[in-house]
């Protein structure tokens, strides 16, 4: 007998719908962060909540490709980091701040 | 094949290694190439005639197609027959001289290659619309020629009134130009063809327009392209003014080839003109009223080389006399005779110009006639031609000329008769003004270089005897046939002794009693000054033409047009887009941040819309 | 059993999520993240992902995420400090992911109504020998490819580092 009513197995799209929470928090910490550093973590993170979509409709097809796309999605996002960390360290270095909302020349 | 179109290529060649290289050439060298080119030429030309005698019927060489448009089909043909063998030896022969004249003149100027490079491709086009054997290869040459008027006229180009009197030539030239392209459009539309003896085959063929017909029209229209390039009434205006170039251009272009060109083309439209006999009496009068009016306005100018302008007008209108009353061959031998003469006369002039360290003004000379005498020797030969005395060249013509005019209206003749005493007197009065009294200058005259006074001595020689030499209505017999005009000894009489007439009166008014010409200007009045001032026709063109149009441009095309529709539609379209750029700029805050949340509020109106889209196609799934 | 782990692990990563987006310095947004990823290589454990949630933990966990500690160490930027400028797109962006949100689970749940149970162990075709079958013989074009892109990335890396150095 169980302590809760726990159900034996959660349906797929409860896999789903965690994957969009962990979204919104990701596009939520890319929004109300000032830090260049957490912005990018946040990119981050979004990439992994899509990662588990892929692996959840990878399992309800039952086939292997969804995995090879998140793998892929890894070594962009490795990729990704060594050179958006090297481009972090140039910025800080250059202007002083990871504030994003400080680093604005691109504005007329 | 005589390999007619060498005769061309010379002087373009010399064009080209003076106009690319002379730069970097010396004096000498240039002038070398210039003179060669044209002396090539010449002696090219001499060979093809020589080899091509007695040309009774037209030498044709086609070298490839130019335009085959439809049924518009324009070789590149080159042409000779005795018509363009005369042009032929006129425009090398003298075009030579002239050469080597101007590299004396021009010796001391500034853009000495310049100025070869000009005149060698004048000489190109010159040819070029002498050889032509249809009438839009004509045309290239003609529009060439204008170019090259326009380039040496402004050869002082910082010299403000030589710009102008550039620009002048070239916008009054357009205006004959527009008609003659008309008239080029008509031919085509009417015969199909352009080349002339096709042209002047089926002219033959049509009948004798008594009243206005399409050859009348196609004729006044090749007349209005006429007095454009050969400076006769109402499109004269711009001859006078192009005395600004140097010297030699104003003997080579202005007084002896590029404004016979008219003279050449109607010659050569003779067939079309023969059939069109309204058009031939326009020409006449055209020719006449031109001969009149600029012999007047020659009598009061005191500029020697405008003088010698309005004589060059004055003389052309003699020659279109000639033609208009059906005398071709008259009309060319004058071309041939006015050539040998006036371009001595320029060319003389310049040689006293030249002595006087350009002074152009006739009242600040006087008494050279010791100074530079070999100067005067050769502008007496010139002097004696122009005014007719017996048996020098220009008497031959005039008469031949004045015995044609008769045959067809005594009017005419006795107006003509007179002009020719004005004409005696007027160029009397600026060799009196200019060699015989007192010294009225400062400068310290020197005789011209030998390089500058042989060419003067050729022209002297063939302005004397050139009349004789050349029996030019005796060469064109083949083509016009002499059917009237036999040698009256009356009137003979009455036109030498009209220009005797002539000289004598100079010499009474302006080395018998000096006092006299400003006593009779006075009297005269309103009518002197009438004639002093050209009768007013520049100013009066002005008021009545380029006001009009500047003013008519500035308020209507640039005010109008140009600043306010114009411009209007474009800043208007400009500041539209400005103004939209400035509202959706405020999107662009440069701000991550606020980028994100667009992108957010993006993927927000995508699902719904996506979610209404299949909810109204029957729900997901 | 497996809805006790998949509800277990989705809170972990729940909250370390927030964690990530609430923390002031870097550091404990980075060790959070670490957290979110560690648990989601749980999650995709019970999905049948062997490969892959190891790969999670090695590459995900192990190395960019030191590489994330490495450069806030290295930068030593300290705590964020809070600025005005955001308070405008707080108002206006909350709502909207809000909204984002419930949007996207309508969607998930109108969109998969009766989804099947997820079960540890009924699929199997995620281990190591399955992905390698597929990654060389259908996607060996795109594995190749992203050799050249982490090539790319390396010289890029290198290019903007050196900037510093000099």
């Amino acid at each position: 007998m169980p302590l809760l009513p726990v159900p034996a197995a959660v349906p797929l799209s409860y896999y789903l719908i965690l994957s969009a929470v962990l979204f919104a928090l990701g596009v939520a910490g890319f929004l109300f962060r000032r830090s260049l550093i957490t912005v990018f973590m946040s990119i981050e993170l979004m990439l992994n909540a899509v990662n588990l979509t892929f692996v959840a409709f990878s399992y309800q097809h039952r086939q292997v490709d969804g995995h090879l796309f998140t793998f892929f999605v890894m070594v962009v996002a490795a990729a990704e980091a060594a050179v958006g960390l090297a481009i972090i360290l140039t910025v800080y270095k250059n202007r002083g701040t990871l504030a994003v909302d400080e680093i604005d020349s691109l504005k007329l | 094949m005589h390999h007619l179109w060498l005769i061309p290529f010379f002087p373009l060649a010399g064009f080209l290694v003076n106009g690319l290289f002379g730069k970097r050439l010396s004096k000498g060298a240039v002038g070398m190439v210039a003179i060669g080119s044209v002396v090539l030429s010449f002696l090219w030309a001499l060979k093809a005639l020589f080899g091509l005698a007695p040309l009774e019927t037209a030498h044709v060489e086609r070298y490839f197609t130019w335009i085959q448009s439809g049924s518009l089909v324009i070789p590149y043909e080159l042409a000779v027959d005795r018509l363009t063998a005369i042009m032929l030896m006129v425009v090398t022969g003298i075009g030579s001289l002239i050469h080597i004249y101007a590299t004396g003149y021009m010796h001391e100027e500034e853009g000495f290659y310049r100025f070869f490079a000009y005149l060698n491709l004048f000489m190109f086009f010159m040819l070029t619309l002498v050889l032509a054997n249809n009438y839009l290869l004509l045309f290239v040459g003609w529009e060439g020629v204008g170019l090259c008027s326009y380039l040496l006229i402004g050869f002082y180009f910082l010299k403000h009134s030589a710009s102008t009197a550039g620009n002048k030539a070239f916008i009054v030239n357009r205006i004959g130009d527009a008609g003659y392209a008309v008239a080029v459009f008509l031919i085509f539309l009417t015969f199909g063809t352009l080349d002339f003896p096709k042209v002047m085959e089926a002219a033959k063929a049509l009948p004798v327009e008594t009243s206005a017909g399409i050859l009348t029209g196609i004729c006044l229209l090749l007349l209005v392209g006429a007095t454009g390039k050969s400076a006769q009434v109402p499109l004269y205006v711009w001859l006078p003014d192009a005395m600004e170039g140097p010297t030699p251009v104003s003997a080579l272009i202005h007084a002896a080839t590029m404004v016979t060109a008219g003279v050449y083309m109607v010659t050569r439209s003779a067939a079309l003109f023969l059939h069109a006999p309204i058009a031939m009496e326009t020409v006449a009068w055209i020719g006449l009223a031109t001969a009149v009016m600029a012999a007047t306005i020659g009598i009061t100018q005191y500029d020697i080389k405008k003088v010698y302008a309005y004589s060059t007008v004055s003389q052309l209108g003699y020659m279109f006399l000639a033609l208009g009353v059906g005398a071709f061959s008259a009309g060319i031998w004058h071309v041939v005779t006015h050539a040998f003469f006036k371009a001595l006369l320029f060319l003389g002039a310049g040689s006293v110009i030249h002595a006087l360290h350009h002074e152009q003004d006739m009242r600040h000379m006087g008494g050279l006639r010791k100074k530079i005498p070999i100067t005067f020797a050769v502008l007496t030969c010139a002097w004696l031609a122009i005014s007719g005395v017996p048996f020098t060249s220009g008497w031959y013509s005039k008469e031949a000329i004045l015995g044609a005019v008769h045959h067809h209206s005594p009017l005419m003749y006795w107006i003509g008769v007179a002009t020719a005493a004005v004409t005696a007197f007027y160029v009397s009065r600026s060799m009196f003004m200019t060699f015989w009294g007192e010294y009225r200058g400062h400068a310290h005259p020197h005789e011209s270089p030998p390089v500058m006074w042989l060419p003067l001595a050729a022209l002297a020689v063939l302005s004397l005897a050139g009349g004789a030499l050349f029996n030019v209505p005796h060469i064109l017999e083949p083509m016009f046939p002499q059917g009237h005009g036999e040698h009256d000894f009356m009137l003979e009489v009455i036109g030498s002794s009209a220009g005797l007439l002539g000289i004598g009166l100079a010499y009474v008014m302006y080395v018998a009693n000096p006092g006299l010409p400003a006593s009779i200007a006075t009297s005269l009045g309103g009518v002197y000054r009438l004639v002093y001032n050209k009768y007013y026709v520049d100013e009066a063109y002005d008021a009545a033409v380029v006001r009009p149009i500047v003013n008519g441009s500035r308020t209507g095309l640039w005010q109008f047009t140009d600043v306010w529709l114009i411009d209007g539609m474009v800043n208007g379209a400009g500041s539209l887009a400005r103004w939209l750029g400035g509202g959706l700029r405020m999107l662009q805050s440069g701000n991550i941040r606020a980028y994100a949340a667009w992108v957010v509020a993006g993927a927000v109106i995508f699902i719904i819309a996506a979610g209404a889209i299949a909810g109204s196609q029957g729900g997901l799934r | 059993m497996d809805a006790i782990l998949f509800f277990l692990f989705a809170a972990i990563a729940v909250i370390s999520a927030i964690n990530v987006v609430v923390q002031r310095h870097p550091i404990s947004s980075a060790l959070s993240l670490v957290g979110v990823m560690g648990s989601l290589a749980v999650l995709y454990l019970l999905l049948g992902a062997e490969f892959i949630a190891a790969a999670q933990m090695i590459v995900y966990a192990g190395a960019i995420m030191v590489l994330f500690v490495f450069v806030i160490m290295l930068l030593n930027t300290g705590a964020e400090k809070s600025s005005r400028k955001g308070r405008i797109l707080t108002v206006v962006a909350m709502p909207l992911l809000v909204i984002f949100l419930g949007l996207v689970s309508y969607v998930i749940q109108r969109g998969f109504p009766d989804s099947p149970l997820v079960k540890f162990g009924e699929f199997t075709g995620g281990g190591p020998k399955d992905v390698g079958m597929a990654l060389f013989t259908r996607y060996l074009l795109p594995f190749e490819v992203t050799s050249v892109l982490i090539l790319i990335a390396i010289i890029g890396a290198v290019v903007l580092a050196r900037k510093e150095m000099d």
